[in-house]
C-alpha cells in the first residue's frame, strides 16, 4: 500500500480493498521501522490518526464518498495543529501544544484526511537543506548522504521513502519546489493569497504560501481543490472561486506556449541537470507544445532582494518569541531585558538569528531606504520581468535547482546556501504559482562514506520547474500531469521505499 | 555597505537577543559578507519606481467592528511559562 498514489488509494478504499484503519496502521508500521535512518517527522499521532481513520471509515459506511476522505498524509511541522506538538523545528517550541488548528489543518480534516504526524524542516522554514533544524538533518531517501532539500525537506522525504502518499509543505523561496525536485517527488507552490496562512507559523509573510507535495501532479490537485480558498482570518487570502483543478488534467497540450528563460540555463548550472531539463522539453514538444526562448533579465536580483525582504519580514514576525507567552525562557532571568535576551538567544538557532540579525539591520534607522525600500522596488521590476514573459507564452520551464541534492554538510557558508535558490527565489517575490515535477536523475559521483550494501546507486533526483501567471494552478497542473503520462520519472523509487521489511 | 561589530549589537539590542563577544564577531562576519551580496541592488536604477509590498498589489480589507471571536484565554495560557490569575508573570519591573 505504501508505494501508492492518493488517486490509487482512494480507489482500493471506494473497493473495500482495505479500510482507512489498515492503511493508516500499515504506514505508521513503516514510519516505526524506516524513519530512524531518515528523521523526516518530528513527532507521530499514531492515537489521532487511528481515531481519524476509524472516524473515516464510519463515514464512509454510512455512505460519505468524499475524494479524500480515509487518505493519510503528514504535516510540515510549521502548521499549527490543536493539541499536538507543533514545533517548527525550533527548540524556541519544543514545548508548545498549539491551541488551534490552522485553517489548512482545519480543511483537511473536514475533507476526511488522515494526519500520521509532523514532519521535519529547517528552522522556522529558513533553509534549503533541512540541516538548520533543531531535531537534527533529514536524509534524501535516495541517498542517506545527501540533504532532502529544505525547509520542506520532512514532507518530501517522507514522501519518497513511502512513508505517506502526500504531505503538506509551505515555500517562502523554493522550500516546496527545491526537496520535491531533490527527493524526486512533485510539490507545487500555489499563487500567493490562493491558500490560508492562518496558523501556518509565519516566517516572511508578503512570500509565505503553502502547498501539496505528493507523487503526481493529479494528487496534487486533488490536494490544492482542498485547501485552497478565500480565509477572514487571513487578511491576504484571496477572495477568489477555487475551480476543480481536475478538470483540466487531461486537456491537450497542442499549441502550448513555453518559454525558456535564458537566464535559468546560465553558469552554475549543473550540466547533468540541464540535459534532463532539456529532454524533458522535447517531451513537451512532442506532445505539440512550441518553445521558444524568453528573458527574465533581473533574475539575479531576485536573491538579493529575497535576502532584505524576508529577514526584514523575519525578524517582525519572530518577535512574538519573548519567553511571556509562549514557547522558551531561560530560567532565573534577572530582569525582563535578561528574559528576552537569553530566552531568545537559547531558543533560536544560528541561522534564525543570522536571518533576525540582518533584518533588524535593514530595517533600522538610516539603512531602511538603502536596503528594504530598494528591495521593494527591485521587487516590482521582477514581477514584470514575468508578467512580461506571459504576455508571450503560457508558461515557463526550467530546473528547479541548479544542481541534484549537495551532500550533508558541503554547503557550511550561509551565502552559498543562499545560492542554491537562484530559479524558485524570484517566484515567490512576485506571486505567481509554480511546479515541481521529476524529469530524470544525475548519474551518481562516488562520495566517501557512501553506504553501498542495500542502497543502490540510482543517481539523485531532478527536477523541472514549470511556471505559471497568478491563479494558473490548473493549467500547470495539466502540464505537469501531461508530463507524468508520457514519462515514468515520478514512478521511480528509492530503494528504501521498496522496502517492506 | 560595511557592517561594524557596533551595529551588529545594536541590531542584536534591538532585536532583544543576547550576544556575547565571540558570537557578535562571528554574525559581523556572515552579515559583511550577506549585505555584501545584497549590495548587487545598488547597482540597480530603480528610480521612480513604485515599492512593491503585496505580489497582487492588494490592501487591507476592512470588516465590521464586531466580536468575532470567543474568550480563549485559559486555553491560550495553558502554553505559558508562567501565568497567574490570568496573569503572564515576567520579573519585577517596578520595584
Amino acid at each position: 500500500m505504501h508505494d501508492k498514489t492518493l488517486t490509487e488509494l482512494a480507489a482500493g478504499l471506494e473497493a473495500g480493498e482495505f479500510s482507512s484503519r489498515e492503511l493508516t496502521q500499515a504506514l505508521l508500521a513503516r514510519i516505526e521501522r524506516l524513519d530512524g535512518e531518515l528523521n523526516s517527522l518530528i513527532t507521530v499521532t499514531p492515537d489521532q490518526a487511528l481515531e481519524a481513520a476509524d472516524k473515516a471509515d464510519a463515514a464512509r459506511a454510512k455512505g460519505d464518498t468524499a475524494r479524500l476522505n480515509g487518505l493519510p498524509l503528514a504535516i510540515k511541522d510549521l502548521f499549527c495543529t490543536e493539541g499536538v506538538r507543533t514545533t517548527a523545528g525550533s527548540r524556541m517550541l519544543d514545548n508548545f501544544i498549539a491551541p488551534y488548528d490552522a485553517t489548512v489543518v482545519e480543511k483537511l480534516k473536514a475533507a476526511g484526511t488522515v494526519s500520521l504526524g509532523k514532519t521535519n524542516l529547517d528552522e522556522f522554514a529558513m533553509g534549503s537543506s533541512n540541516e538548520n533544524s533543531f531535531y537534527g538533518p533529514v536524509k534524501n531517501p535516495w541517498d542517506t548522504n545527501a540533504v532532502p532539500g529544505g525547509s520542506s525537506g520532512g514532507s518530501a522525504a517522507a514522501v519518497a521513502a513511502g512513508l505517506v502518499p502526500a504531505a503538506m509543505g509551505t515555500d517562502t523561496g523554493g522550500s516546496i519546489r527545491q526537496p520535491a525536485a531533490f527527493c524526486g517527488i512533485t510539490g507545487l507552490k500555489p499563487t500567493y493569497g490562493r491558500v490560508s496562512r492562518y496558523g501556518i507559523i509565519a516566517y516572511a509573510s508578503s512570500l509565505d504560501q503553502a502547498g501539496p507535495m505528493a507523487r503526481t501532479a493529479e494528487d496534487c490537485a486533488h490536494l490544492l481543490g482542498a485547501i485552497a480558498g478565500h480565509d477572514l482570518r487571513d487578511s491576504t487570502s484571496v477572495a477568489r472561486g477555487v475551480p476543480d483543478y481536475t478538470e483540466e488534467l487531461n486537456a491537450p497540450l497542442t499549441g502550448l506556449k513555453i518559454g525558456l528563460p535564458k537566464e535559468y540555463f546560465g553558469d552554475g548550472l549543473d550540466a547533468g541537470v540541464e540535459a534532463a531539463v532539456r529532454e524533458a522539453v522535447k517531451v513537451y514538444e512532442s506532445l505539440g507544445a512550441t518553445v521558444r526562448e524568453v528573458s527574465l533579465p533581473h533574475t539575479h536580483y531576485a536573491i538579493p532582494a529575497y535576502y532584505v525582504i524576508a529577514p526584514a519580514e523575519a525578524s517582525s514576525n519572530l518577535s512574538r518569541y519573548d519567553g511571556v507567552r509562549f514557547g522558551h525562557r531561560c530560567d532565573n532571568p534577572a530582569d525582563l531585558i535578561d528574559l528576552y535576551k537569553r530566552s531568545r538567544a537559547e531558543g533560536f538557532g544560528e541561522e534564525v538569528k543570522r536571518r533576525i540579525l540582518i533584518g533588524t539591520h535593514t530595517l533600522s534607522e538610516g539603512f531602511f531606504d538603502a536596503y528594504y525600500k530598494k528591495a521593494q522596488q527591485v521587487r516590482r521590476l521582477i514581477r514584470q520581468d514575468f508578467l512580461d514573459a506571459f504576455e508571450e507564452v503560457d508558461v515557463l520551464m526550467g530546473p528547479t535547482s541548479p544542481t541534484p541534492a549537495f551532500d550533508l554538510g558541503a554547503n557550511k557558508d550561509p551565502v552559498s546556501m543562499y545560492l542554491q535558490d537562484i530559479y524558485t527565489i524570484a517566484v515567490n517575490l512576485a506571486g505567481i504559482p509554480g511546479i515541481s515535477v521529476p524529469a530524470g536523475f544525475v548519474g551518481q559521483r562516488p562520495a566517501e562514506g557512501r553506504p553501498a550494501e542495500g542502497r543502490p546507486a540510482e543517481g539523485r533526483p531532478v527536477g523541472l520547474q514549470i511556471l505559471g501567471t497568478h491563479f494558473a494552478e490548473s493549467r500547470l497542473l495539466n502540464v505537469a500531469h501531461q508530463f507524468q503520462q508520457a514519462t515514468d520519472w515520478h514512478c521511480r523509487r528509492p530503494a528504501i521505499a521498496e522496502e517492506t521489511r | 555597505m560595511a557592517i561594524d561589530k557596533t551595529d551588529v549589537l545594536r541590531a542584536a539590542h534591538l532585536a532583544r537577543l543576547g550576544l556575547n563577544d565571540e558570537e557578535a564577531s562571528h554574525y559581523q562576519d556572515d552579515l559583511g559578507r550577506i549585505l555584501a551580496m545584497v549590495d548587487q541592488l545598488q547597482g540597480l536604477n530603480t528610480e521612480g519606481v513604485a515599492p512593491l509590498a503585496h505580489p497582487l498589489d492588494a490592501t487591507q480589507r476592512l470588516r465590521a467592528d464586531e466580536v468575532t471571536e470567543t474568550d480563549r484565554r485559559e486555553q491560550f495560557q495553558r502554553c505559558a511559562p508562567a501565568v497567574e490569575e490570568g496573569l503572564y508573570l515576567v520579573p519585577r519591573v517596578v520595584e
